[in-house]
């Protein structure tokens, strides 16, 4: 590669003076208007590092003239948001639970509102698909079976107040007695109510046994369970019979149910959503399949 | 900077201004029609009205970005159709290949609206301040009265071509008749204002001022062309084995033996839009516009020569020309396998793109089966599945779709919040609804793995039904 500019023919512009494999490169001026562009841009670039927050400093940047910043605008942006739904958000606190269903626009609202405090409150336990974890005692929000209930109000009571925590004196409480550790039941009789308790709901059971726990059930359990297991939502006691278990329906974990109760808690979330938020989630779950 | 070219030559070059001179002949009246053509049509489409309906707009040609829809004439585009843009801007890259390897840059020199609108703008120069030597005297007077009159007239009325011209753009994206008025009486939105003024700007820089420096220094397309010209490619060239050595021809004085046709009128120079002279043979600022062709047929006839010292030629007819055998026929240079190649890709995708378009569902679905979790075991056992159907209703008017589902299995269906299985899409709209399948308990669908269903939605008032496969997820034992 030689790096002597050639001749050219009279009238041709020389070349850079480079050459490829005998290819040659003119070496043309650039036009007089792209210089004078790139002096605008420097000039323009001055003009914004004196308007806007352009130069880092030790601590924090210069903030330019115009007291432009990222933050505010999204702190605007939110607050431009959370003006727009304020009617909406108004109307959906002051209108009836139950009256909420029959307005569309309050529906479609609180149910993207309510998928996005889920999102953020509630799928730590309830999972990102609200199915809960099977047998470990996050219930399952999607199913038909709820144990204090799957109407609009019960959801909204839950949500607000949550069940057997220590922050909300409201918060629905019951107790079920460890029948096996504490000595209420003998292990005769737990076997034998835990094989009654696999006949009510339909599965493989030793008949003898569960005969037997049927006298114990009525003694000890019908109270809450009731006389036909079906549970009492009153108490947030759950239907045995059903196909559905919050901490699972084996021999072994019923047993291990009987003999150390359970005691799930969910904490309120009225001293951290607004009302709004949570009639929205309360809305939400109501609405993935098994509101009632 | 030892080399004493480098010391006097400027790193930076003045632009030389162009004053294309009037030119008449064929192609000077086919790039009229092109322009009237072609200005035409992009500023009177958006009044074209076309009825569709009390619920939809009644635009011929509407981009309705506010509600997601493109409306050309009975033709409406949904957001999930946008293939068929991409679909035309294939055929339009395509094309250009397809015209660029036939004819060289013909997209350049006839249709680009850059070529287009500097034309114009040239008309309207050449109207007020005169031809080509008259704008050059006008440009070195010092700043008179005329001066200063001409130069105002020519500026506004450029300026209201690209008032127009940008004016014209934004009427794409709205209901022209509201527009123009809320324009006028100074309604409209803030983005339709800055656009007209933004497009009016740059029509009146690009057209009045910058001209041949777009196409020299800002368009990528003549660094492409290279890429997509040949040797068989016909393209507008100066003939010069017939043409040089070139001389003056002088009145009473005897034409010696071997001088050629070329008489060094400057005629083509003088008509080129882009300053350049074509008798230095293919070059990156040559747009192929013909004019030159015009100006050279029209001198060679005064001086009794034969038309098409310039002219449209390939490589390889130069080559063969100088040869002394005949050029091969134009149509020879188009018909070529590359040329069928590029046509047949095109017409494939236009073909593709006409079948879809008429294959299109009036009722259009999209099934989203919800898989977290992929079910959901009930009190009473059974075992359901959660579907998203998305319903799209592209009718004027409100319809009622029924949702079924049909399967080897025995299964049951219901919708979230609405009883029974209808469900009403307003008009124009896009409805998300939640589908239930319910497998009982026991039976083959709850047991096994994965069941296929077919779900079904007719539109209970056309009659028409569609469906789309998919899973129904069972226990899996």
């Amino acid at each position: 590669m030689s790096v002597k500019p050639t001749k050219q023919k009279p009238g041709e512009p020389p070349t850079t003076g480079h050459s490829w494999d005998g290819i040659e490169e003119y070496d043309n001026p650039m036009p007089r208007w792209w210089l004078w562009t790139f002096y605008v841009t420097i000039i323009w670039a001055i003009g914004y590092s004196i308007l806007y927050p352009a130069w880092p400093l030790v601590n924090d940047a210069t903030k330019g003239l115009l007291g432009q910043s990222t933050r505010a605008d999204v702190a605007a942006e939110i607050q431009a948001y959370a003006d727009a739904n304020a009617e909406i958000r108004t109307r959906l606190v002051e209108t009836e639970l139950t009256e909420i269903a029959a307005n569309p626009d309050l529906v479609q609202y609180a149910t993207n509102a309510g998928a996005a405090v889920f999102r953020t409150n509630c799928v730590q336990c309830h999972g990102s698909g609200a199915a809960g974890v099977q047998g470990q005692g996050y219930p399952n929000l999607l199913d038909d079976d709820w144990i204090w209930g799957g109407d609009i109000e019960s959801i909204h009571t839950t949500v607000t107040h949550g069940i057997r925590n220590t922050t909300d004196d409201n918060a629905r409480y019951s107790e079920m007695p460890r029948f096996g550790a504490d000595g209420l039941l003998d292990d005769t009789q737990l076997s034998q109510v835990v094989e009654y308790v696999l006949q009510i709901s339909g599965q493989e059971h030793d008949a003898a046994l569960a005969t037997e726990g049927a006298t114990v059930f009525l003694d000890n359990c019908a109270a809450c369970h009731g006389d036909d297991g079906t549970g009492s939502r009153d108490v947030g006691a759950p239907n045995l019979t059903d196909a559905i278990w919050l901490y699972g329906g084996s021999r072994e974990t019923i047993t291990e149910s009987v003999t150390y109760a359970r005691f799930g808690v969910m904490p309120n979330w009225n001293n951290r959503l607004s009302e709004a938020d949570i009639r929205s989630v309360a809305i939400y779950v109501h609405g993935l399949g098994g509101g009632e | 900077m030892t080399s004493p070219d480098t010391e006097t030559s400027s790193l930076y070059a003045k632009r030389e201004p162009v004053f294309p001179k009037r030119v008449s002949g064929q192609f000077r009246t086919l790039k009229w029609w092109i322009l009237a053509v072609t200005l035409g049509i992009y500023y009177i489409a958006p009044w074209i009205r076309w009825d569709r309906g009390p619920s939809l707009p009644d635009q011929a040609i509407l981009v309705d970005i506010a509600n997601r829809r493109f409306f050309f004439f009975m033709i409406e585009i949904w957001p999930h159709e946008f293939y068929f843009v991409a679909g035309l801007l294939i055929m339009a890259g395509l094309g250009l290949f397809l015209f660029t390897s036939a004819a060289g840059r013909v997209w350049c020199g006839y249709a680009c609206p850059q070529t287009v609108w500097t034309d114009l703008f040239i008309l309207v120069e050449r109207w007020v301040e005169g031809d080509r030597n008259a704008r050059i005297r006008l440009l070195r007077q010092r700043w008179d009265l005329e001066k200063t009159r001409k130069y105002l007239t020519k500026w506004t009325l450029w300026l209201l071509i690209g008032l127009a011209t940008g004016g014209a753009w934004v009427f794409y994206f709205t209901d022209a008749p509201t527009l123009l008025v809320d324009l006028v009486t100074g309604n409209a939105h803030p983005v339709a204002y800055i656009t007209m003024a933004t497009l009016t700007a740059t029509t009146f820089a690009f057209g009045g001022f910058a001209r041949e420096q777009i196409c020299i220094y800002a368009c990528p397309w003549p660094r492409i062309q290279a890429a997509m010209m040949d040797e068989e490619t016909i393209t507008v060239a100066y003939r010069e084995w017939r043409g040089e050595p070139r001389g003056k021809l002088k009145k009473g004085e005897p034409v010696s033996e071997t001088q050629g046709d070329c008489i060094d009128c400057m005629a083509c120079v003088n008509v080129c839009p882009m300053g350049i002279d074509i008798r230095d043979g293919q070059q990156l600022a040559c747009i192929t516009c013909a004019l030159c062709i015009d100006a050279c047929d029209e001198v060679m006839d005064k001086i009794g020569k034969p038309r098409g010292l310039i002219g449209y030629l390939a490589l390889t007819d130069e080559r063969a020309e100088r040869a002394g055998q005949p050029a091969r026929s134009a149509w020879r240079h188009i018909f070529r396998v590359r040329t069928l190649f590029y046509t047949a890709l095109w017409s494939g995708v236009g073909v593709a793109l006409v079948v879809a378009l008429f294959l299109r569902s009036p009722i259009d679905i999209n099934v989203t089966p919800l898989r977290n979790p992929i079910f959901v075991t009930l009190s009473d056992g059974s075992i359901r599945n959660t579907y998203d159907v998305r319903l799209r209703n592209k009718q004027g008017e409100a319809r009622d779709y029924q949702i079924s589902v049909t399967s080897a299995a025995d299964l049951a269906l219901s919708l979230e919040g609405v009883p029974g299985s209808v469900v009403t899409v307003p008009a124009n709209e896009t409805m998300t609804q939640r589908v239930y399948i319910i497998a009982n308990r026991g039976t083959s669908a709850a047991e096994a793995e994965r069941t296929d269903v077919r779900l079904w939605v007719e539109d209970l008032s056309a009659a028409q039904r569609v469906h789309h496969d998919t899973i129904f997820n069972g226990r899996g034992n």
